[in-house]
């Protein structure tokens, strides 16, 4: 059983739904990473996804762009990212790790190289926003080898036999795209995103985690009732950018944002 | 028969030219872009769509064009007569309301309200802002701030055609940021919205598409050529930035083996500077706006900055069906260099009486250097896909002149 697959049996067990965190690796900068890693997971992270940073993020807001522009600018490639998840796991070795990026910079590495390092810096399943299923074969393949997850995304306009596929391909987890958008994304319509949770639920064993969007308790709260988890992205990497010349302080605020988030889904 | 026959089969259904192409999107745009296809398949077999489209070419933008015999200029140089394909004549001024006629159509019998575009150079921004006037639809247009800046003429026309032009302070500020943003904002609004993409890139089924709206230059040049030289051309040359005026001329002539082709990238200051944009000369495959091709990146994946006079050029990537073409040899893609296109473009001026886009003196630069080394009952053919209004300001800069 894969440390993803555990981490959600476990949840299961207790009754409580995963509250996942995205910041991107190399935010403010390199050094910071490792600290945000595991301030994240005591302020109540049951998985963490890092973000690869990437010159033309086009599935992302101005939110997080910014926070790739910040992570190129002090230098932070895909190879630095396995470093700083090597060093995370010297003291965690057990909350799962996702990787989530785009694919160019995976092409650029290979895609053997790359599955090879995720897998011996200890990373547990892989996101690439730009490759759908259709396209994405041989990179799963090369991940399961290594038994790690492919996380594929599920979207608004994604058709139940879409979905099937979609389902069929991915392992871990499946990320529902809240709404219509980029990431950190305005308002959410709770009903509407319920309502396709449920038909998805309908088609596969696997758990539904919602990202885009959730800024608040409240909203994660509503979410986590109609899926596995909820993805907390644009919330958190806003506050490392109001920080971003004071980065002593963002562990304790990034704390605070999602200890609150915590709360309210275990309330 | 042609050893080339394979290629007219191309992309295949999943948008695949070898391995480039295909369809690479985050999730959420999956569904419009099968959606696009499956009534795009639908609508290029329909003899009555393709009515429509022939009629608007013809009373709309003035098709066809002219093959017009730039003698002065070929007598000057001594070599090949060199013949421009005469796309700057076209309305709106360039070959890119070819594509912007087609997809609009599509928008049209898609019923989306609304319709966005990025642009570089302005001129497919101005060709997706006239047909959506012309239609009623409402239209934004996605621009880099750098370009905004340098080609303001254009800026202007789609204000007055109705359109909403948008700067991009993201990246680079320049087209392929455009392109980003066009993305993002199709993300979140595909339900009333058709992208109009300008060029033969982009995610399946864009390039073909826009190939296939362009390719009525090619097969205009193709008859013209048979008509007035008796025979079919030694050569075809386009400038290439993403590569739709260069595939429009070039696809209805991919099996004619005896017609070489050049595609002429975006030298900048000289390949040996790092400031051009030259993916097919100076890149390596990788993944950008939804497909696979030559791209300018750096040893990490990251896409670098282009550089060159043309701001319909400066972008990092190329249509993937021009990957494939240089993979396999079909076409040779050379550069030209700022310098040899101002020489260029000062030269159709002088000895033509034709001013023509930076975009097009790519084309015409490398035309100048081949034609040279040919005989003068030889014959090639360029696309001069664009005129030099837009572009004055830079040149009088270029110049030191001050308007």
């Amino acid at each position: 059983m894969s440390r993803i697959q555990k981490t959600f049996a476990q949840l299961k067990k207790e009754g409580r739904k995963a509250l996942i965190p995205f910041v991107t690796a190399g935010d403010p900068a390199p050094e910071q990473t490792v600290a945000i890693m595991h301030a994240l997971v005591e302020a109540g992270a049951d998985i963490l996804e890092l973000g690869v940073p990437f010159s033309d993020p086009m599935a992302d807001g101005p939110v997080i762009q910014k926070a790739c522009e910040r992570a190129l600018k002090k230098g932070t490639t895909t190879l630095d990212v396995f470093q700083l998840v090597t060093e995370f796991r010297k003291k965690d070795q057990t909350t799962p790790v996702v990787l989530m990026g785009y694919l160019n910079p995976i092409e650029a590495l290979g895609y053997d190289t790359f599955v090879k390092a995720a897998a011996m810096a200890g990373i547990d399943g892989v996101l690439v926003v730009d490759l759908p299923p259709e396209e994405a074969e041989e990179f799963a393949d090369l991940l399961k080898g290594q038994e790690m997850d492919s996380v594929f995304l599920l979207a608004p306009t994604t058709t139940l036999e879409r979905a099937r596929k979609i389902a069929a391909a991915g392992s871990g987890y499946l990320y529902y795209v809240s709404l219509k958008g980029v990431t950190g994304s305005a308002t959410l319509d709770i009903p509407a995103v319920a309502e396709k949770l449920n038909e998805f639920a309908g088609i596969t064993d696997l758990p539904l985690a919602v990202g885009f969007g959730i800024r608040d308790g409240q909203t994660a709260r509503a979410l986590a009732e109609v899926s596995d988890g909820v993805i907390v992205g644009s919330a958190l990497v806003s506050q490392i950018a109001e920080l971003a010349d004071q980065p002593e302080k963002i562990v304790p605020r990034l704390q605070e944002v999602l200890g609150e988030m915590r709360q309210a889904l275990d309330a | 028969m042609s050893k080339y026959a394979d290629l007219l089969k191309l992309p295949d259904a999943r948008g695949h030219f070898g391995k480039y192409g295909g369809r690479f999107v985050s999730e959420t745009l999956s569904f419009a872009l099968e959606q696009l296809d499956e009534q795009y398949r639908r609508l290029s077999a329909d003899p009555d769509f393709q009515a429509e489209f022939d009629r608007d070419l013809a009373l709309y933008v003035g098709r066809p064009s002219p093959l017009y015999p730039a003698e002065r200029w070929s007598q000057h140089l001594g070599g090949a007569q060199i013949w421009l394909k005469r796309e700057d004549l076209n309305h709106t001024g360039a070959h890119k309301v070819n594509n912007t006629i087609g997809q609009a159509l599509l928008a049209k019998y898609s019923g989306k309200p609304r319709v966005i575009a990025e642009t570089g150079a302005g001129q497919h921004g101005v060709a997706t802002a006239t047909v959506a006037a012309r239609l009623g639809l409402k239209c934004q247009v996605y621009m880099g701030a750098d370009d905004v800046q340098r080609q303001s003429p254009n800026v202007y026309r789609m204000k007055l055609l109705g359109a909403e032009v948008i700067p991009v302070e993201s990246g680079s500020k320049t087209l392929k940021d455009a392109m980003n943003e066009a993305l993002r904002d199709w993300v979140t609004n595909v339900d009333d919205t058709f992208y109009i993409i300008g060029t033969v890139a982009g995610p399946h089924p864009y390039p073909q598409l826009v190939r296939d709206f362009n390719a009525v230059a090619g097969r205009e040049a193709r008859r013209q050529s048979l008509e007035q030289i008796g025979r079919l051309p030694d050569a075809l040359i386009a400038c290439v930035g993403g590569g739709s005026n260069a595939l429009g001329l070039f696809h209805p002539f991919l099996t004619d083996d005896e017609v070489a082709m050049y595609g002429v990238e975006a030298g900048g200051d000289g390949l040996e500077t790092g400031r051009h944009a030259a993916p097919l000369n100076a890149g390596r495959p990788g993944v950008l706006h939804g497909n696979r091709t030559y791209l300018m990146e750096d040893a990490a994946g990251q896409i670098i900055e282009t550089h060159s006079i043309s701001a319909g050029l400066d972008y990092p990537g190329v249509g993937p069906e021009h990957s494939y073409l240089k993979d396999i040899g079909r076409v040779q893609y050379e550069v030209a260099t700022d310098k040899e296109v101002m020489e260029a473009f000062q030269d159709l001026c002088y000895f033509e009486g034709i001013i023509p886009a930076l975009e097009s003196s790519h084309a015409l630069a490398y035309a100048k250097k081949l034609a040279q080394t040919m005989k003068p009952d030889q014959h090639l053919v360029v696309n001069l896909s664009g005129r030099g209004d837009k572009d004055i300001m830079t040149v009088a800069a270029m110049q030191g002149i001050s308007l």
